[in-house]
């Protein structure tokens, strides 16, 4: 009884406001494991925005659609949750070609400020229809025992899914590198960043590639939202706002249409609010102001981000 | 010129003579109605300011607004109400002895929200399009964040409780009448043509002279000032205020109201608003069970918000141009120029 006791009360995370070099390291842990699923959101912002030069505000509402989709694949059809998961993933991709479709290709040649403001309502509309399909009550994740756990290792505790997090992120980042500099299709879609109007007067499917980019970054959203919600495993209509808004924050840090400005600015800021955290722990209630905080003096000193590079004044 | 001054005053007699009725025989529904209606009418002439006459994605007015219902709301409540509502941790030294009547709390809940909008006018405004969306949206999310945390100013999210109604039907349409009055001669002055010209095309105006970055900023605290007020008004009305009331739905809802208006009218903004504020009372009606035919259909929570965003997309999707367009109510438009045109045909 009393061995379970001092079990029970052993803290699975280490936490200690004075910095030594284990918790350091467990903190350097955590952060890249949050900056990767920052940088893995961040890619679908930039390559939406390298082409179209449209904040896709509904991208982060795509986290929530995977996650509530792989919530009811496990637990209301009992589908093992590879499938579940892998269903979600292509539900998500489909969803995001959709909204292509639907709210922003129709107003390609409109002002950017419809464009903006159809984005803003189709975030809205997403986030709404969650809330009457599923509830306003969060609802637990089904984590895959296979992925949850905490592994000791000489003095550290790191939970499973921060080292499966950036696993999977720097697989999944090298696939699309993959495709983006090594495929017909990849060459079309940096051209079509580079110049629409002429990519298209020679000869190559503007929509299908615009399509194709939504589907790829979409699918990473999909994956980002699954592994969102296995870190913190609960699931809400308002769940992907906020790591939507900091994704594309790290996007603007790295350099926005940059792939990879938009890994290296999610890394930054995962490892920064951890760190910020951990340094000082009382201010951890300012956390969610520190990216937009990061933002306004990105915007100040380096609109461009940090491996962008510079454009005229007219695209800012 | 002349005619046009009696009329305008002729309206505002109406308005008056309507107000002085409806305080009279309204029932405490409509009243509370007639009081959100103004409010919103302050808040979305304001918002079409920067958003439809100077054409910035400017995402950030609950910013403003929450400042404008704090800075009020401390400043209207009594030492003891105070003391009842800090219970965790004190208010500051000087707030928590300072009363001031609910006029000059409001001006300072606006000037508040001005001088905010100067300072963050400066990093706000160097950027254009999508960036100054995301920038004023953070800012807004800055300004909860900081309303949750600042415990000594604000009593972090238990909110402020207990505010005396002040907002009577006389303030709320007074102040929307003002807002509406001092947009309009802005618009219609140089500098509002200035701003037109900025949404036309930057570069162009820019080469015309224009000092874009003034321009922009003229519009940003002018409409910083308004929201502060309005977000004042908004406090004394439903009297109980928390950093949870003024999200980015309270944004969202002014974007449908000016996007449905038309963008750039000042005339829709105001006519959206009041068609926002009595069809969003309409359409609870969705969200309540009812019986038909014999049936009992259950109330749907949150259908009326998915209707609201539909619409908005469907509206931007397929009828751009809104309500009004960029069209302005004008007594000419009205037909009763009847006199002035017939003086033109004599000469």
């Amino acid at each position: 009884m009393n061995d379970r006791l001092s079990l029970a009360n052993t803290p699975i995370f280490l936490y200690n406001p004075a910095v030594d070099a284990v918790t350091l390291l467990q903190q350097l842990i955590n952060g890249v494991s949050l900056g990767s699923l920052y940088a893995l959101i961040a890619i679908g912002y930039t390559m939406v925005y390298g082409i179209l030069r449209l904040i896709n505000f509904a991208h982060g509402d795509l986290l929530m659609v995977a996650a509530y989709a792989a919530v009811m694949g496990v637990g209301l059809f009992a589908w093992p949750w590879p499938v579940a998961f892998g269903l979600a993933i292509g539900l998500t991709g489909l969803l995001g070609v959709l909204l292509e479709r639907g709210a922003y290709r129709p107003l390609r040649r409109a002002p950017r400020l419809s464009l903006l403001i159809s984005a803003i309502a189709a975030s809205f509309l997403l986030e709404n229809l969650a809330l009457v399909l599923a509830g306003g009550r969060p609802q637990p994740f089904p984590v895959p025992p296979a992925l949850a756990g905490v592994l000791p290792w000489g003095g550290l505790f790191i939970p499973r899914l921060s080292l499966i997090i950036p696993a999977i992120t720097a697989a999944l980042l090298g696939l699309l590198f993959l495709i983006v500099y090594r495929t017909r299709a990849g060459r079309a879609m940096r051209a079509i960043a580079k110049d629409l109007e002429t990519v298209s007067l020679l000869g190559i499917d503007v929509n299908r590639i615009i399509a194709l980019t939504f589907l790829l970054g979409s699918l990473l959203a999909g994956a980002g939202g699954l592994l969102w919600a296995m870190k913190y495993p609960q699931v809400n209509p308002f769940m992907g706002i906020l790591p939507g808004l900091k994704a594309f924050i790290a996007a603007v840090l790295g350099g926005i249409g940059n792939l990879a400005g938009a890994v290296l600015g999610g890394l930054i800021l995962g490892l920064l609010e951890v760190l910020i955290v951990a340094l000082a722990p009382s201010w951890a209630g300012y956390r969610d102001a520190l990216a937009f905080a990061l933002l306004i003096v990105i915007l100040l000193l380096r609109p461009t981000g940090i491996l962008g590079e510079m454009v005229g004044e007219e695209k800012l | 010129m002349k005619r046009n001054f009696w009329l305008n005053l002729g309206a505002v007699a109406l308005l008056a003579l309507f107000i002085w009725a409806a305080g009279r025989w309204a029932d405490e529904y409509q009243v509370r109605l007639l009081n959100n209606l103004a409010v919103f009418i302050t808040l979305a002439v304001a918002y079409n300011l920067i958003n439809g006459v100077c054409g910035q994605l400017h995402l950030g007015p609950n910013a403003f607004i929450t400042l404008g219902a704090y800075t009020a709301a401390l400043l209207t409540l009594t030492p003891a109400e105070k003391a009842l509502n800090f219970l965790v941790t004190p208010l500051y030294w000087p707030l928590s002895h300072l009363t001031l009547p609910f006029p000059a709390a409001l001006l300072a809940g606006g000037l508040a929200a001005a001088a905010c909008g100067f300072l963050t006018g400066f990093p706000v405004l160097r950027v254009r399009g999508d960036y100054l969306a995301i920038v004023t949206l953070g800012f807004g999310e800055v300004v909860r964040v900081l309303a949750n945390n600042l415990q000594g100013l604000t009593n972090g999210p238990l909110g402020l409780k207990g505010l005396s109604p002040y907002t009577t039907l006389w303030w709320s349409w007074g102040v929307a009448a003002a807002t509406v009055a001092v947009v309009v001669c802005l618009v219609n002055s140089s500098y509002g043509r200035a701003m037109q010209a900025i949404r036309e095309d930057e570069t162009a105006a820019r080469a015309m002279g224009v000092n874009t970055f003034r321009h922009l900023l003229l519009a940003y605290i002018l409409s910083a000032f308004f929201f502060g007020v309005g977000g004042g008004l908004l406090a004394h009305l439903i009297t109980t205020i928390s950093p949870s009331l003024f999200t980015f739905f309270l944004t969202f809802n002014l974007l449908i109201i000016i996007v449905v208006g038309g963008l750039g009218s000042t005339t829709g903004a105001v006519l959206a608003a009041a068609f926002f504020t009595l069809a969003g009372e309409g359409l609870r009606f969705v969200e309540e069970p009812h019986l038909l035919l014999g049936l009992t259909l259950p109330g749907v929570p949150g259908l009326r918000m998915v209707i609201l965003s539909a619409a908005l997309l469907l509206v931007i999707l397929f009828f751009r141009r809104g309500l009004l367009g960029r069209r302005e109510f004008s007594w000419e438009a009205l037909g009763l120029s009847f006199f002035a045109r017939q003086k033109r045909y004599e000469t």
